[in-house]
């Protein structure tokens, strides 16, 4: 008897141990692949890699290939994401854990919830047909009366044409909005009665007891799941392919740029994976991409994981 | 500044349950005022009507006048906000704001009371810290996080917070319930000085910390469970613990309760 439990105990440990080296395995195994795949098509590079804003893979004799502009496009995209969902969450995340009454609090949160299991597809659909023709007077608004700011000057795309990063980015803040929610969520819900006990006793009213007790605890939560919504972001395909349109222009600093981010431009470009050598380009795109999410994630749990109080 | 304090057919009420049965007692300026009983009777819930912190639980409500220096605290136009920045709480476990500084800890109320002129709060940081026998012991160090000193400097920390806004009255829910022996004398000898200026009312576990620190003791006790609690008696707390007037009075301090 003593010695079957003993058994037991050592498969299951076996198990855990188990999934836990694969996953750190697998993730070391991606990275590995891409490296593999991608370094003959770095050598044959006629470009420079990181300055060139030129991606022609057409003759596999002549490689050119940077990712300058898929870059600047995908930054441009997930930091306006970031910039219009950040606020929006923390508001929602405060209402539902500090002034929404439980019952409405719990189907809310359910709601924000499914916007995360809205498939990307979907999102994409939407935001061509629905919200860009929409958004295009807005965008007509900012380049006649703002235009002089560079982030709002006319884009490399035609006046008239819909699909700009500026839609991009809307679309991929309403995507990254529910797990920014969720975390900052959890982590202002979890703040110690005690704390927001002591800020009521001194006469707080419930705003003053948010910045005295709520965010100082929940803030570097609240960052983190941001991160993890710009890793969503900066990765995101098929949304972005089919809202921002292609541009052969330069990229400028505006969000009324077309173009392609990391992830869209490989996905544009799959159906055309039977050569080895220009694959390889596209999987050095994909590399870097892999290194940009894996440092943000990773700077998420650098956040997440200092000291919440003291 | 230390204010009167008179509870009159006061009915404490979560929901439906019947927390605490028609309490009537006053406390006099400048004196402290110790609650006893065992676990359930209802004096934390009491202390907490006393600065409104009780309605923060939903469904929580009070029936009858709680009057400080004559005015009801519960009247229809009193803010339950305004009513708790008179009136100062110090908590079972210490809760300075965790990552604020010593100083800033302090003068949180009065910030809340929109006091900006840096001298001032400096000043009132000071005579706070001073007032609770901390000044010494943080004074070069006070741009430190309030959560980097020690339990019981804490809990003298969360006095400081409390004396400097000179509420009209203190309140003490066990403050002394999670310190060391030595943390528990020195907030003790605080109360003391405390007393002089402000009015004083502590719910202790501790009879002999009630005994101590205290000049009125007032003895809560229930029935059983789920039936409400009630006061027993107040009385001086030299009466209470030599001669009380109840039977039940007598069994609980001389340990025969229950």
């Amino acid at each position: 008897m003593w010695a079957s439990s003993r058994r037991g105990e050592s498969v299951f440990r076996g198990l855990t141990t188990g999934s836990g080296v694969l996953v750190v395995a697998s993730i070391a195994l991606i990275g590995l692949f891409l490296l593999i795949q991608a370094i003959p098509s770095l050598l044959a590079n006629q470009a420079n890699f990181f300055t060139s804003t030129e991606f022609s893979t057409g003759d596999p004799d002549n490689l050119r290939f940077g990712i300058l502009d898929l870059l600047v496009v995908t930054l441009k995209t997930s930091i306006l994401a970031l910039v219009i969902a950040m606020p929006i969450a923390l508001g929602v995340a405060l209402f539902l854990t500090q002034y929404a009454p439980k019952r409405v609090a719990r189907p809310f949160a359910y709601v924000i919830d499914l916007l995360a299991a809205v498939p990307s597809i979907v999102y994409g659909l939407w935001g061509i047909l629905v919200l860009a023709p929409v958004i295009l007077p807005v965008n007509q608004w900012l380049v006649d009366n703002l235009g002089w700011f560079p982030l709002f000057s006319q884009g490399n795309l035609p006046v008239g044409v819909r699909g700009t990063i500026f839609t991009g980015g809307v679309i991929l803040a309403v995507m990254i909005l529910p797990i920014i929610t969720a975390v900052a969520r959890e982590v202002f819900a979890q703040t110690p009665r005690f704390h927001i006990e002591a800020a009521k006793a001194l006469g707080a009213t419930r705003w003053e007891v948010i910045t005295m007790a709520v965010l100082p605890y929940g803030r570097s939560g609240y960052i983190a799941g941001s991160m993890l919504g710009l890793g969503r972001a900066l990765g995101e395909t098929i949304a972005i392919l089919l809202v921002i349109s292609a541009s052969t222009g330069m990229q400028t600093l505006s969000l009324f740029d077309g173009g392609y981010t990391f992830a869209s431009l490989i996905a544009s470009a799959a159906s055309e994976f039977s050569q080895p050598l220009p694959t390889g380009a596209y999987i050095s795109a994909g590399l870097v991409l892999f290194v940009l999410t894996f440092v943000v994630n990773a700077l998420a749990r650098v956040v997440a994981g200092g000291k919440v109080n003291g | 500044m230390a204010k009167r304090i008179d509870l009159k057919d006061v009915d404490i009420y979560y929901g439906a349950f019947h927390a605490v049965q028609s309490v009537n007692l006053t406390v006099a300026p400048r004196s402290v005022t110790a609650f006893i009983g065992p676990s359930g009777c209802g004096k934390s819930t009491v202390l907490r009507t006393l600065n409104r912190m009780h309605e923060e639980i939903p469904g929580a409500r009070v029936d009858g006048q709680i009057l400080l220096d004559g005015e009801n605290i519960y009247d229809r136009s009193a803010d339950a906000v305004a009513v708790r920045r008179t009136i100062g709480m110090v908590f079972q476990m210490p809760n300075p704001f965790p990552t604020m500084s010593i100083r800033d800890n302090v003068v949180a109320g009065l910030r809340l009371q929109g006091v900006k002129d840096k001298k001032k709060l400096d000043e009132v940081a000071e005579a706070s810290l001073r007032g609770a026998n901390l000044w010494n012991e943080v004074k070069d160090r006070l741009d430190k996080p309030g959560g980097g000193i020690s339990g019981g400097q804490q809990q003298r920390l969360c006095i400081a917070r409390a004396i400097a806004v000179q509420p009209d009255v203190l309140l003490m829910d066990e403050p002394c319930s999670a310190l060391d022996p030595i943390s528990t004398l020195a907030i003790e000898d605080l109360i003391a000085d405390l007393k002089k200026e402000y009015t004083i009312v502590i719910v202790t576990h501790n009879m002999q910390q009630a005994a101590r620190v205290s000049d009125q003791t007032g003895f809560f006790n229930l029935e059983a469970t789920g039936k409400p609690g009630h006061l027993v008696e107040i009385d001086d707390t030299e009466k209470i613990f030599s001669n009380p007037t109840e039977q039940a009075t007598e069994d609980y301090i001389s340990g025969r309760f229950g």
